[in-house]
């Protein structure tokens, strides 16, 4: 018999019998009932206890607080997608300037060097994020593949304040995430840290240093 | 320790272990200083927390999974199937490791990137890669800097947690020519740049895994770094390795469980990444491994699954909050057990793994004072489990842990029986008026140790018994019932 | 933990449960216990048969001795009074670790049915007597130590505490650490001496700590550890029973 069917049958065959599963209330996950402020709050406050910044922005203007960003950072090399709303909207704002704009969506084994040695940050759009923890989340696809959040020594997320919810639960489940799961999913608090060395935090160990979130309102944010 | 002493520990040698480290200011400072520090951040992020009703739903989703056991792994390995990771068993830690050295082999790897997983640890894969001529790197940064050191790390969670920032700052001087400093920024960056050429140039990347969600087939790994996500996205081949319990039936269980993780764990809301993993590269994206495997190991839990009562060791899901608040691991710290996993899980579970010959002082290596148990994040009886051993130990269980009995002694059951017998027969109890200098020389073993830190204590000149009889004279017979 | 409990209105009478460490080493604080028992006008009946709990063969995976000793004790209680036991580490035992002990046994019903009536002593006096203490002694600091067994298998980590709290003159001072063991564990302190040891001398640093010169506890197991590390270093910080200082400063 092969080790899986050992294994299955010894499971199966179990010595003092079957078990019965007992019951899960979820209640203690779900149903936090906050308004739209008090999400932007703990979202807020929760990303940058952990060493993210949060820049708010007006939904239209958002590439401007972009270009503010990639100034004060000093950003010359800018890897991005190039089909999604973020991506080409940030294409267009920035064709004329001097950051050069490295394509994201090609295969890594051609420009992993230079995404590795050569970009200064990434730009990404998120799917949204969750209030209770102030997690980003991400499904990377061909035209944001998932190294463009992670290799680069700078994130930069885009996120649009009306799809942050309550708790991650809730996300997965209004979200049917169990429908069908991408080839990875990703939650994201912050930049890279560690604290293995006497228990001093310290941030981009591996991935990026820092995680700007581009907070974008589609109505003035007070 | 230096970076040049090697040492190496085993569960045998528990007590001398435990009188080395006793003996070591810098192991008690380390191990004091961080598991305060832990134990703090855990209590502060759980403060505005239903945490009974967490934990309750915790236990509740590692017990439903472990109720459906062979169904979900089945649907596991069904669902990965078909999301094109493909899926392998091992009964127990070699033929793991033959299996992901064949993937090597096949690949013709010569380097091997890894991320943290204690299963790895459990398997000593490192030293069997190594011997087929196969670099194995850990990156991880405590894995890593307690593999330049040539050590196996001392918690779960927190693997070079045993040294200080001098004592890292050497080990990466010699190994690694990184200059020394104080500096933790300048150590970590410097470690980043030392690991991101090894990412790039590795063949495959071996990873643990946290949660396998049947339902999906995903693959969550839970951590801060980054080095888990690079371990499984820049290799062209992912290798994840995992105990048979770490199956999940929904993936709506996930949410609660990474919950109580990171707030247990390390007293994180959240961790940097959360991870999840459902198949290898899709025709048409750009990056990840075009192959990932999942070698699902047994070492032992099968049979650990067969008892009710030992079955709540693999509700586990690897926190290190019994350590972090276990007051024996912080003061001996982690290498004095000479287990992959030390503290309070890992004298439940190493027995399992390792037999009780090996492994007999561990069970009894806890004062019962019930501290892991109370900070659980699934609730697992850990005290409970500890005397279940310990009558194993003695002969007294069900025989159904490898090495039952070996601590039985004649010596010591005639103790017991002694013990018995006087405490059975309440007039011998009472009209022996040298009673507690009899049970001093029933004790287990010599008072000798406790004298030679304490006062001994005094006998009373007159007993309870003796003393109530005459405070209350007149008023009850012999058995306390009231005289008419 | 076990669930909250409903406490009863006070009784007439209890049983008492001295334990065998009390028997042996600490008799005044058993009669100290049974002193503040019937000063609130409770009869108490201390069954002269009793002799130990079981708990050291127990805890040493010795079940078969341990379950012929609690079966005598079992007998003790015939009555359906309260039976208050003045150590949460063998109240813990009969309360939590009877019914697993006799489960499936011929005994089962009669093990649950006396570890529903099962109380620790400071448990008792504070919940069931409500009890009300006037301090007579002098100003006074004093640390606590709860023993792990009632702080956790009890939950009763605020009992004595809060006893503590009723004593005008007494200011309660809290040690670094204060939940943590002090190390005695019964045969863990003989079969893991040093470990032991180190946790001992850190418990008694800490209350040292504190400036208090008296600490009280609630178990004998503790009280002959912390108080042992104490006398053989030399030092003035004396240990007794929360019994027999409540009754001391009160009588």
């Amino acid at each position: 018999m092969s080790a899986r069917d050992n294994i299955l049958k010894r499971l199966r065959e179990r010595t003092d019998g079957p078990l019965t599963a007992p019951p899960s209330n979820f209640a203690v996950v779900t149903g936090r009932g906050w308004s739209q402020q008090e999400r932007l709050t703990r979202f807020e406050r929760w990303i940058t206890s952990v060493h993210g910044e949060v820049v708010h922005t007006p939904r239209d203007d958002w590439t401007i607080a972009l270009a503010e960003v990639l100034e004060a950072k000093g950003i010359r090399r800018l890897a991005l997608g190039r089909e999604h709303p973020v991506a080409a909207e940030a294409r267009a704002a920035l064709a004329e300037g001097d950051i050069v704009l490295i394509d994201a969506d090609r295969d890594i084994e051609t420009w992993r060097h230079e995404q590795f040695h050569d970009t200064d940050a990434g730009l990404t759009s998120t799917r949204g994020a969750i209030a209770e923890t102030g997690s980003l989340w991400l499904w990377p696809t061909s035209d944001e593949p998932r190294l463009l959040s992670l290799v680069p020594p700078i994130h930069i997320a885009v996120l649009d304040a009306d799809t942050i919810e309550d708790t991650f639960f809730d996300v997965v489940e209004s979200h049917g995430w169990a429908n069908g799961m991408p080839t990875n999913a990703l939650l994201i608090s912050g930049p890279s840290k560690t604290a293995d060395i006497e228990q001093t935090l310290a941030y981009g160990v591996h991935g990026p240093r820092e995680l700007v979130v581009l907070l974008r309102h589609a109505e003035e944010y007070p | 320790m230096s970076a040049s002493e090697v040492q190496t520990f085993t569960p045998r040698e528990f007590h001398r272990q435990a009188h080395d480290a006793l003996g070591n200011p810098q192991i008690r400072a380390n191990f004091r200083k961080a598991m305060d520090g832990l134990m703090a951040k855990r209590r502060d992020v759980f403060s505005d927390w239903d945490l009974e009703t967490l934990r309750e739903l915790g236990a509740n989703i590692r017990l439903r999974a472990l109720a459906k056991l062979p169904d979900l792994l089945e649907r596991l390995e069904a669902n990965c199937q078909a999301n094109g990771i493909q899926v392998h068993w091992a009964e127990n830690g070699d033929e793991a490791c033959r299996i992901i050295r064949g993937i090597c082999e096949r690949h013709g790897a010569k380097a091997v990137i890894k991320g943290k997983s204690m299963v790895s640890e459990e398997m000593h894969l490192n030293a069997h890669l190594e011997a087929a001529g196969i670099e194995a790197l850990e990156s991880d940064l405590g894995e890593y800097l307690v593999q330049l050191n040539e050590q196996t790390p001392s918690h779960i969670i927190m693997p070079a947690i045993h040294l200080n920032t001098d004592e890292i700052s050497d080990i990466m001087h010699t190994r690694t020519g990184t200059e020394r400093t104080r500096d933790v920024d300048t150590m970590t960056a410097a470690a980043r740049a030392q690991l991101r050429e090894r990412f790039m140039a590795a063949d495959v990347g071996v990873s643990g895994v946290n949660f396998a969600v049947a339902e999906t087939g995903t693959l969550c790994l839970v951590e801060n770094e980054g080095n888990g996500r690079m371990t499984t996205a820049v290799p062209p081949v992912h290798i994840a390795v995992t105990g048979i319990e770490k199956v999940v039936e929904h993936l709506s269980d996930v949410p609660p469980l990474y919950a109580l993780l990171t707030r247990s764990a390390t007293g994180q809301h959240v961790t940097t990444y959360l991870n999840m993993i459902s198949s290898p590269r899709k025709p048409g994206e750009h990056d990840g491994p075009n192959e990932v495997h999942l070698v699902l190991v047994d070492s032992g839990r099968s049979s650990i699954y067969q008892d009710d009562e030992l079955l709540d060791t693999l509700r586990c899901i690897r926190c290190g909050a019994c350590m972090n608040h276990c007051p024996v691991y912080t003061r001996v710290g982690g290498h004095t057990y000479g287990t992959t996993y030390p503290g309070p899980i890992g004298s439940i579970l190493m027995p399992h793994m390792m037999g009780l010959e090996a492994t007999k002082d561990l069970p009894t290596a806890s004062s019962l004072c019930g501290a892991c148990g109370e900070v659980c994040p699934v609730k697992i009886p850990i005290p409970d489990l500890l005397v279940r051993l310990r009558r194993e130990s003695v002969g007294e269980g069900r025989g159904n842990v490898p090495g039952a009995g070996v601590k039985r002694s004649k010596k010591e059951v005639a103790v017991w029986k002694g013990f018995q017998w006087l405490a059975t027969h309440p007039r011998g109890w009472r009209s022996s008026t040298a009673i507690a200098g009899k049970l001093q020389a029933l004790m287990p073993s010599k008072l000798g140790p406790w004298t030679e830190y304490r006062t001994a204590p005094k006998p009373a000149k007159v007993s309870l018994h003796a003393l109530v009889k005459r405070h209350q004279a007149g008023k009850f017979d012999e058995d306390g019932e009231e005289r008419s | 933990m076990t669930p909250v409990k409903l406490y009863p209105a006070k009784p007439e009478k209890i049983y008492f449960y001295g334990t065998c460490l009390v028997d042996l080493f600490y008799p005044e604080a058993g009669l100290d216990g049974i002193r503040l028992l019937e000063r609130e006008g409770i009869e108490v009946v201390y069954p002269q048969a009793q002799t130990c709990c079981g708990q050291p063969a127990y805890t040493s995976g010795h079940h078969d001795e341990a379950r012929a000793v609690a079966a005598a004790q079992l007998d003790l209680f015939p009555g359906s009074w309260p039976i208050v036991v003045p150590s949460g580490s063998c109240g813990g035992m009969m309360r939590t670790h009877y019914p697993q002990l006799f489960a499936g046994t011929e005994h089962e019903e009669r093990a649950n049915e006396v570890a529903g009536r099962i109380y620790e002593l400071t448990e008792f006096l504070l919940h069931v007597c409500q009890l009300r203490l006037e301090d007579r002694g002098q100003p006074e600091k004093v640390a606590m130590h709860t023993s792990c067994s009632a702080r956790r298998e009890m939950g009763l980590a605020e009992t004595g505490p809060a006893l503590l709290a009723r004593m005008g003159q007494v200011e309660l001072v809290e040690q670094a650490r204060a939940a943590e063991c002090c190390g005695f564990g019964g045969t863990f302190a003989v079969r893991h001496p040093e470990v032991s040891a180190a946790m001992v001398e850190d418990k008694t640093q800490a209350i040292e700590a504190t400036g208090a010169k008296r600490f009280v506890t609630s178990d004998c197991g503790c009280l002959m550890n912390i108080a042992g590390r104490f006398e053989h270093q030399g030092k003035a910080v004396e240990g007794e029973h929360i019994a027999s200082y409540l009754w001391r400063r009160t009588s």
